[in-house]
């Protein structure tokens, strides 16, 4: 261990662990709350010095896809994603296990419980579980160094990709954090079982019997690992089972040491023999679970009437929604909670909002003049800043549901008689998940307006570059829409009726149009 | 020595800045630390806040406990009042900029949110962006709600300077003074408008 600690968010230690266990890449889009841990790797000048692989991928699918691609020919590689990047790579995440790996390979998940910057509080616990991919959750920024650092030997023990599991608080979260030496890459040494690696039915079936069959030795043999533990307690009258970052809230609350039976849980699956010492220590559980009730649905299982009580999430002494705090945890274990001042009346909520200057409340000010003659359409929206586009003063979109929706509801929203059908899409989010969409639009010469918001950077994740940068143009021709209904627009105030003509008579053409809105983020302009 | 406070502001105004301040300022005392903070959409102009705890024992929660903040410093004056409840109702002081980040239509009346926390026992509100533009570096509001704030945080003042040093070292030694006078000048102003607070064990 080094003499002085560094501080790092939750997401660096994940970096910094990977960069010292020896990793030969970093395969990541951007996303909160994981952005950091490969911004981190982009910026180590010892991974600039061994020249680790370390660009943004276009999407989390390809990123899990090169990854196990490093992975196959030997070298270990990190992967890093938010939880709703996880159902993009679910295909190759998944797959992964019944290939197995060469090199070890470490997903990293950010899952975001509360939402803070996300459309949904999926637990990636149930993927890992679906999947058959031990998963680990560190506690402390301490821990998510030591884990990361030993799930790569886990992986290649394994033969299995390793998941890790981050939540916001943690992933953003600074501690001082003490680091070991790092040690070298492994050598290039492709993998040569075809067999394993071609997933045709014959392979596949036996893989994944081997796999099954392996489940109970892995579960089993969790036991002997250092992340789940059980933490004696004298008041047998509840035992606490206490699932990453929750264990520090109850430590928080305890700080001479918790009167109950602890189980920390740090590794899933979860060994039985584990389950049945705490299910002798104590008689009844409370599940502190940051995310879903992931294990107390497991325990409690179908019958109500269960003899065994079991409290948490499902039972109401939790809520079942949002993330923990060392606040409900208190109130979960009543104990007394204390309070401040009372927030004034007058306090009124601060949204977030487009930047002044911004170059897509221009594109949305031209889109509203348009549609306003057009009482009946609909604006189709994405994952972006312009997200914000649904609130005032903007009020423009009509949805926003997953990267790359915009395109494809337009289109399906179309081919349903919707007129007119717009779609506003990020330069990013386009080259993330709009291409293939574009391609069904061209292929049936659908009626719909694809605006393309390029300001040349990823902008709400803080300005990471955009794949689609410098390309655009080509990347839409290349689909096949025609040149005549490809156009790049600028949005500033002086061409707000210019703009808005041209979109006027895009609407107008039977097919598909390709408008390009594009001025710089005004955030990156002011970092350069 | 346990210390736990609250940084509350608009995304935007340099809140990530104080709390790299300060835990380049309890590194520098071998202290442990954990800061929580907010990335991500709140960062366009919503409100946003970052936890900061510092402790010469082992920290466990990365959040802050209601009731539990020794110090809310606030870079805005609405954001002042978002958090009270965190604030400790027998110790807790509230440090915060008067200036108003109007980014909703909504906005309160600014007398008004002046008189909720003139309400509270242990405040200083005082105009950060004013002292920055009088000493020509407005762009340091920031470092005038950390000067503010340093009579009631637990470091001596050289230390708080010396992080300000390192975090501004790589932008040249005008940067670092130009920050430094800032700070200096907004400790001054905190301990003339309450002479003596005190001090944290």
């Amino acid at each position: 261990m080094s003499s002085s600690p560094l501080l790092l968010l939750g997401d660096e230690a994940v970096a910094r662990a990977a960069l010292d266990a020896g990793i030969s890449g970093v395969y990541a889009y951007p996303g909160t709350p994981s952005t950091e841990i490969t911004e981190y790797i982009q910026q180590d000048p010892d991974a600039i010095a061994r020249n680790i692989h370390r660009q943004w991928c276009a999407n989390e699918k390809t990123a899990m896809e090169e990854a196990l691609g490093m992975s196959y020919a030997g070298k270990r590689a990190l992967v890093c994603m938010k939880h709703v990047g996880l159902n993009v790579a679910a295909d190759p995440f998944i797959n992964a296990a019944i290939t197995g790996v060469g090199g070890g390979l470490v997903v990293a998940v950010a899952d975001d419980p509360s939402m803070h910057s996300s459309q949904n509080e999926q637990d990636s616990r149930f993927y890992a579980h679906f999947a058959s991919v031990p998963l680990l959750e560190p506690s402390t920024q301490q821990e998510a160094y030591e884990m990361v650092r030993a799930a790569f030997d886990y992986s290649e023990q394994l033969r299995l990709p390793v998941a890790v599991r981050l939540v916001t608080r943690l992933a953003h979260s600074r501690a001082d954090v003490r680091t070991a030496s790092s040690r070298p890459e492994n050598p290039l040494q492709p993998a040569s079982e075809p067999s394993r690696w071609v997933l045709l039915p014959v392979h596949a079936r036996r893989n994944w019997a081997e796999l099954t069959a392996r489940w109970p030795s892995i579960t089993a043999e969790s036991a002997t690992l250092p992340w789940n533990r059980l933490i004696p307690g004298s008041d047998r009258r509840l035992g606490i089972v206490a699932c990453g970052i929750a264990f520090n809230y109850l430590q928080e609350l305890f700080p001479n040491g918790c009167p109950y039976p602890v189980l920390k849980i740090g590794h899933y699956p979860i060994a039985t023999s584990i389950l049945d010492d705490f299910r002798k220590a104590a008689d009844a559980w409370l599940f502190l679970e940051e995310g879903a009730p992931f294990l107390e649905a497991q325990i409690r299982g179908p019958f109500s009437m269960s003899a065994f009580p079991v409290h948490g999430r499902l039972d109401g002494r939790l809520p079942r929604t949002g993330e923990l705090s060392p606040d409900l945890v208190a109130q979960a274990l009543e104990l007394p909670v204390s309070e401040g001042h009372p927030v004034p009346p007058l306090v009124a909520p601060r949204p977030p909002i487009l930047c002044r200057g911004c170059p897509h409340a221009d594109t949305y000010d031209f889109i509203r003049d348009v549609m306003a003659g057009y009482p009946g359409g609909r604006i189709f929206s994405d994952i972006g800043c312009y997200t914000l586009g649904a609130l005032p003063p903007y009020s423009t979109i009509h949805t926003c549901v997953d990267m790359g929706a915009a395109i494809t509801m337009a289109k399906g929203a179309a081919d349903a008689g919707l007129f007119p059908s717009l779609a506003v899409i990020g330069d990013s989010t386009f080259a993330h998940s709009g291409l293939t969409g574009l391609l069904d639009a061209v292929a049936e010469n659908s009626p719909i307006t694809v605006i393309i918001l390029d300001n040349e950077t990823t902008g709400m994740t803080g300005g990471q570059e955009s794949l689609s940068s410098g390309r655009l143009e080509s990347m839409v021709a290349g689909l096949g829409v025609a040149p005549d209904h490809l156009a790049v627009l600028t949005p500033l105030p002086r061409f707000r009726q210019d703009n808005a003509q041209r979109l006027r008579a895009e609407i107008g053409h039977q097919g598909v149009s390709v408008l390009i809105a594009r001025r710089p983020c005004i955030q990156i302009r002011k970092g350069t | 020595m346990r210390f736990d406070m609250i940084i509350a502001g608009v995304g935007g105004q340099g809140i990530l800045t104080i709390s790299a301040l300060i835990g380049r300022a309890a590194l520098a005392k071998g202290w442990h630390l954990k800061q929580s903070e907010v990335h991500g959409m709140a960062q366009r102009g919503g409100a946003v806040q970052s936890h900061l705890r510092l402790s010469d024992r082992p920290i466990h929660s990365d959040l802050v406990p209601r009731g539990r903040a020794r110090l809310i410093l606030a870079t805005e004056p609405l954001e002042a009042l978002r958090y009270l409840p965190w604030l400790d109702p027998r110790e807790g002081w509230l440090v915060a900029n008067e200036e108003p980040v109007r980014t909703m239509d909504a906005y309160p009346d600014p007398s008004a949110l002046y008189a909720a926390i003139r309400s509270l026992p242990r405040h200083f509100l005082f105009n950060a962006d004013a002292l920055a533009r009088r000493l020509q570096a407005p762009r340091a509001a920031n470092i005038a709600m950390l000067g503010a704030a340093s009579p009631y945080l637990p470091f001596e003042p050289e230390t708080l300077e010396a992080a300000l040093a390192a975090q501004f070292a790589r932008k040249g030694n005008a940067v670092v003074e130009a920050n430094q006078a800032v700070f200096r000048a907004a400790r001054q102003a905190a301990l003339q408008a309450v002479p003596s607070p005190s001090a944290p064990p």
